[in-house]
C-alpha cells in the first residue's frame, strides 16, 4: 500500500471516529471535540516544528499556550479606565524600574572584571536588591489601587477592547517574543536541561498569571470575552435562522449551538490549513533542509558554515508562535481565560504525546496525532466508565468496589496515554505517519 | 532583650523548622533522582510519581494496620507501614526497568529517548495512582501531633512567641539523617557502592573491570525507589497525601538535584536545603519580626514579604533556571554531559 493511500485511510478513520461520536452522543459533542482537535493539531504542529524539524525539546508548551490566552485578554477585553487612572501610572513606572534593574544587572556583570568574582557577585546582588525595592515602592500601591476598582467585576487593567480575532495574531506575537527571550538565554543548554528549564519557565509564567490579579484577574478568571461568531441567543430569534433550522427539521435552540460550533470549526480549519501549508513549504525549502541537517548532525552543519545557534533560535520562535496562536484560539473558543486550568500534564506532555504518536518530523503526522490523541483523551472517560460498568456488572450497584472503580474511571485516560506513548516509542518510534525518508532516530 | 528572644523564636518557628523539614524531604527525593541520573544517565520525569506511588502503598498499608488495630503509639503507624511501601515502589521500578527501560539501554538510545519514555511512565503511574486511591486528599498520620506545643512552650518560657515542633517534622529529620548516612556509607565503603560509583564515572572502564551493569542498574533503581517512598511518605505525613502535589514537587526536586550538581549525592542533599530555605525565606512575611526588633515608632506597616506565598514553588523554578543559565554543573560540579 502506498504511503499516501495509507495516510488518507488514517485520516478517514479519524473522520469516522468523529462521526461515531456524533452518532452515539450528539452532533454538539462531536463538533466540540472536532474544534478541540483542530486546535490541538495546531499546537502539535508548533511542537513538531521545534522537535521534529530541529530536535529542540520544549517542555514549556503550556506556558506558550497560556501566553496566547493572555493575548486574548489583553487585546479583546474592554479597557478599565478607572483602574488605569488609579494605578496605571504606578505600574508603568515600576515596569520601567524592573527593566532598568535587569539591564543594570547585566551591564554591571559585563563592566566588572571577570577575574574579580567576589566583587562581581556583590555588585550584581546590590543592583538587584536596590532595583527590587525601588520597583516594589511603585508597584505595591499601584496594584492595591487597581485591584480595588470594582474588584468583583474588574479589578484589573483590562485590555484594548479590539475584536478577538486580532488576539490570534497577538498570541502568536506574545509567544514569539517570550520565545526570543527564553531562546536567547536557554537554547545553549543541553537537551535535558533545556527540557527542565522550559518546564520551569512555563510554570513561572502560569504562576504569575494565577497570582497577578491586576493583570489577568488571577484565579478569579476573565469571563465573557467577546466572540468572533454570533451568540446563540441572537440566532434563536432571527427569522432567517428559524427558517434554516426548519429546513433541517431541528429545533432552533439545538441548531443554534451546532451552528456556533460550526462557525468556530470553519475559522479553525482555515487557520490550520494555513499553518499546515506554511509548515510544509518551510519543510521543503532549503531552509527546512538546513534545519534537518542541523538536527541530524550539528557538528557537520556547523562545519559547513551554518550558524546553528541562530537557526535554533529562529525555529524555537516560529514553533512557539504557532503554539501561542493555538493558545489564543483555545481561549477564544472557551470565551474565558482560566489560568487555573493550565496543567503541564494536559497542555505540555499531552501535546508531546500527539507529536510522537503522530510522527515527529512529519506535519501530517502531527496533525493526525493531534486529532487522534485529543479524541481519545476526551472519549476515555465515557469509554472507561462503560467498560468498568460492564466488568463490574457482576457486583451489585451499591458495592463499594464497583462504586470506587466507576468513580475513578476517568483517571484511566492518563494510564491509556502513558501506555500509548510507551507502545509507540517501543514499536513504532517514527510514529503513525513517519517522516519522509527518515531513518529511525 | 525579651523582644530579641521573641524575634529569634519567631524566625525559628516559621522559617528554620518548616524549611528544615521540607529541605529533608527534598533532599531525599533529589538523592533518588540524582542517583538515577548518575547511573542511567537520564532525567527521570517519573520520579515525582514514583514518590507518590510509594507513599500511596504506604498509606494503604497504614490503613490496613490501623483497621487491624496494630499501632506503635505514640509514633505514627505509617512508619511501620513504610517497608511495605518501599517493597511496592521497588517492585514498580524493577518492573518498569525490565519492561521499558532495559530495551532502550540495549539499543544504547540517546538520553532524550529515555526522557520521553519516562514521560510515558509518568502518565501511566499518575493514572494508576489516581485510579487506585482517587485524586483527593488522604489523611493517614495518627501519631502524636506535637513534640513541643506552642502553648506549653509559652508557659515554660514566659515569652510571647510560641515554638511548635510537630512530631512529623522531628521524624523527618531523624529519618533523613539515617538515610543519608546509610547511603553515603554504602557508596563509600561497600564493594557494591564502589562499583556503582565506578559505573557512574566511566561506564566503559567499569565494564572492562568486570562490573555487571544490569546489577548496578537494578541496585540504583532499588535505592531510588526506597528513597522516593521515604520522601513521599514524609512529605505526606508533614502536609497530607495528595496525588496532585507530587506533580508540582517534581520541579523543586530537579531544582535541588541540579543546584547541587546533577549526579552528585552530596550536591542533592545541599541543594534540597538551599531550595527549601530560599522558598521559605523569600515568602515569609517579616512584619512581626521587625516589630519586635525595631523601636515602636519605626514599626513597619506592610507585610514585608519579598514574594507572595503563592510564589513558593516559583522560587525554586527561578533558582533552577538561574543555576542552569549561570552554572549548569551546579555547586558541587555534577556531570555536565
Amino acid at each position: 500500500m502506498s504511503s499516501t493511500l495509507r495516510n488518507t485511510l488514517l485520516f478517514l478513520v479519524m473522520g469516522l471516529l468523529l462521526l461515531a461520536d456524533a452518532y452515539f452522543h450528539s452532533w454538539n459533542s462531536a463538533l466540540y471535540i472536532l474544534n478541540l482537535c483542530l486546535i490541538s493539531a495546531i499546537m502539535a504542529l508548533g511542537v513538531n516544528i521545534q522537535w521534529g524539524y530541529a530536535g529542540l525539546i520544549n517542555f514549556g508548551v503550556m506556558g506558550f499556550i497560556a501566553l496566547g490566552g493572555t493575548a486574548a485578554v489583553f487585546i479583546s477585553s474592554d479597557p478599565v479606565y478607572a483602574a488605569w487612572a488609579a494605578g496605571g501610572a504606578g505600574i508603568l513606572v515600576s515596569g520601567v524600574f524592573l527593566v532598568a534593574t535587569i539591564v543594570a544587572a547585566v551591564y554591571v556583570r559585563k563592566l566588572v572584571d571577570k577575574e574579580n568574582k567576589g566583587l562581581r557577585i556583590f555588585a550584581t546582588a546590590a543592583v538587584v536588591v536596590v532595583g527590587y525595592f525601588v520597583t516594589r515602592y511603585f508597584y505595591d500601591p499601584a496594584v492595591l489601587a487597581i485591584e480595588a476598582v470594582d474588584s468583583s467585576a474588574t479589578g484589573f487593567l483590562g485590555g484594548l477592547g479590539l475584536p478577538i480575532l486580532f488576539s490570534w495574531i497577538g498570541g502568536a506575537l506574545f509567544a514569539a517574543g517570550a520565545a526570543w527571550l527564553i531562546g536567547k538565554v536557554a537554547l545553549g543548554l543541553r537537551e535535558d536541561y533545556l527540557a527542565i528549564a522550559t518546564l520551569g519557565i512555563s510554570e513561572i509564567l502560569v504562576t504569575i498569571m494565577r497570582n497577578e490579579d491586576w493583570l489577568t484577574r488571577g484565579v478569579k478568571n476573565v469571563v465573557g470575552l467577546p466572540r468572533p461568531v454570533p451568540y446563540e441567543v441572537d440566532l434563536r430569534d432571527a427569522a432567517w435562522f428559524i427558517n434554516l433550522s426548519e429546513r433541517f427539521s431541528v429545533s432552533p435552540s439545538d441548531f443554534a449551538s451546532i451552528f456556533v460550533k460550526l462557525c468556530y470549526s470553519g475559522l479553525f480549519v482555515v487557520v490550520l490549513l494555513l499553518v499546515l501549508l506554511l509548515a510544509e513549504l518551510a519543510l521543503k525549502s532549503p531552509w527546512g533542509r538546513t534545519m534537518r541537517a542541523v538536527r541530524d548532525n550539528e557538528t557537520a552543519a556547523e562545519a559547513m558554515g551554518k550558524d546553528v545557534k541562530r537557526i535554533h533560535l529562529k525555529v524555537f520562535i516560529l514553533g512557539s508562535a504557532v503554539i501561542g496562536l493555538a493558545g489564543a484560539m483555545l481561549t477564544t473558543m472557551d470565551g474565558q481565560f482560566t489560568p487555573g486550568a493550565y496543567q503541564p500534564l494536559r497542555f505540555t506532555f499531552l501535546i508531546w504525546v500527539m507529536v510522537i504518536a503522530g510522527g515527529s518530523g512529519n506535519n501530517w503526522g502531527a496533525v493526525l496525532g493531534g486529532f487522534l490523541i485529543l479524541f481519545f483523551w476526551m472519549e476515555a472517560e465515557p469509554i472507561g466508565v462503560a467498560l468498568l460498568d460492564q466488568l463490574t456488572s457482576g457486583l451489585s450497584d451499591d458495592s463499594p468496589i464497583r462504586q470506587h472503580l466507576t468513580d475513578n474511571a476517568q483517571q484511566m485516560r492518563l494510564v491509556m496515554m502513558g501506555l500509548l506513548l510507551l507502545i509507540v516509542m517501543r514499536f513504532r518510534p517514527s510514529g503513525l505517519i513517519p517522516e519522509k525518508g527518515a531513518e529511525r532516530r | 532583650m525579651e523582644n530579641l528572644l521573641n524575634a529569634f523564636i519567631l524566625l525559628v518557628n516559621y522559617i528554620v523548622i518548616p524549611a528544615t523539614a521540607y529541605g529533608c524531604q527534598l533532599a531525599i527525593g533529589a538523592l533518588g533522582a540524582t542517583l538515577i541520573f548518575a547511573v542511567l544517565r537520564f532525567s527521570n520525569f517519573a520520579h515525582g510519581e514514583l514518590m507518590s506511588f510509594g507513599a500511596m502503598i504506604t498509606v494503604l498499608a497504614t490503613w490496613a494496620l490501623q483497621s487491624a488495630g496494630i499501632s506503635i503509639a505514640p509514633l505514627s503507624t505509617a512508619l511501620l507501614a513504610l517497608p511495605v511501601g518501599i517493597i511496592g515502589a521497588v517492585a514498580m521500578t524493577l518492573l518498569t526497568d525490565r519492561w521499558v527501560y532495559r530495551y532502550y539501554r540495549r539499543q544504547r538510545s540517546h538520553n532524550v529517548i529515555f526522557m520521553i519514555v519516562s514521560i510515558g511512565v509518568m502518565f501511566f503511574m499518575a493514572g494508576l495512582i489516581r485510579f487506585i486511591i482517587g485524586p483527593d486528599d488522604q489523611n493517614f498520620d495518627d501519631g502524636v501531633r506535637f513534640l513541643i506545643n506552642a502553648r506549653e512552650f509559652r508557659q515554660w518560657t514566659g515569652l510571647e512567641e510560641g515554638l511548635a515542633i510537630r512530631s512529623s517534622q522531628a521524624i523527618t529529620l531523624v529519618i533523613t539523617i539515617i538515610c543519608v548516612a546509610a547511603l553515603f556509607w554504602f557508596l563509600e565503603r561497600t564493594r557494591t557502592g564502589k562499583s556503582m560509583r565506578a559505573f557512574a564515572d566511566n561506564e566503559d572502564l567499569a565494564l572492562l573491570s568486570g562490573i555487571n551493569p544490569e546489577r548496578v542498574v537494578a541496585i540504583a533503581w532499588i535505592i531510588a525507589a526506597a528513597l522516593a517512598t521515604i520522601a513521599g511518605t514524609l512529605y505526606g505525613m508533614d502536609k497530607s497525601y495528595k496525588p496532585f502535589v507530587f506533580q508540582q514537587l517534581l520541579l523543586p526536586i530537579f531544582a535541588s538535584a541540579i543546584v547541587g550538581g546533577f549526579g552528585s549525592p552530596i550536591g542533592a542533599v545541599a541543594g534540597g536545603f538551599i531550595i527549601a530555605f530560599s522558598e521559605v525565606i523569600v515568602t515569609y512575611a517579616y512584619k512581626k519580626f521587625f516589630t519586635y526588633i525595631l523601636p515602636e515608632q519605626l514599626a513597619p506597616d506592610g507585610l514585608l514579604q519579598l514574594l507572595a506565598t503563592e510564589y513558593k514553588f516559583a522560587v525554586s523554578f527561578i533558582i533552577l533556571v538561574l543555576v542552569l543559565l549561570i552554572k549548569p554543573t551546579g555547586i558541587f560540579g555534577g556531570r555536565s554531559s
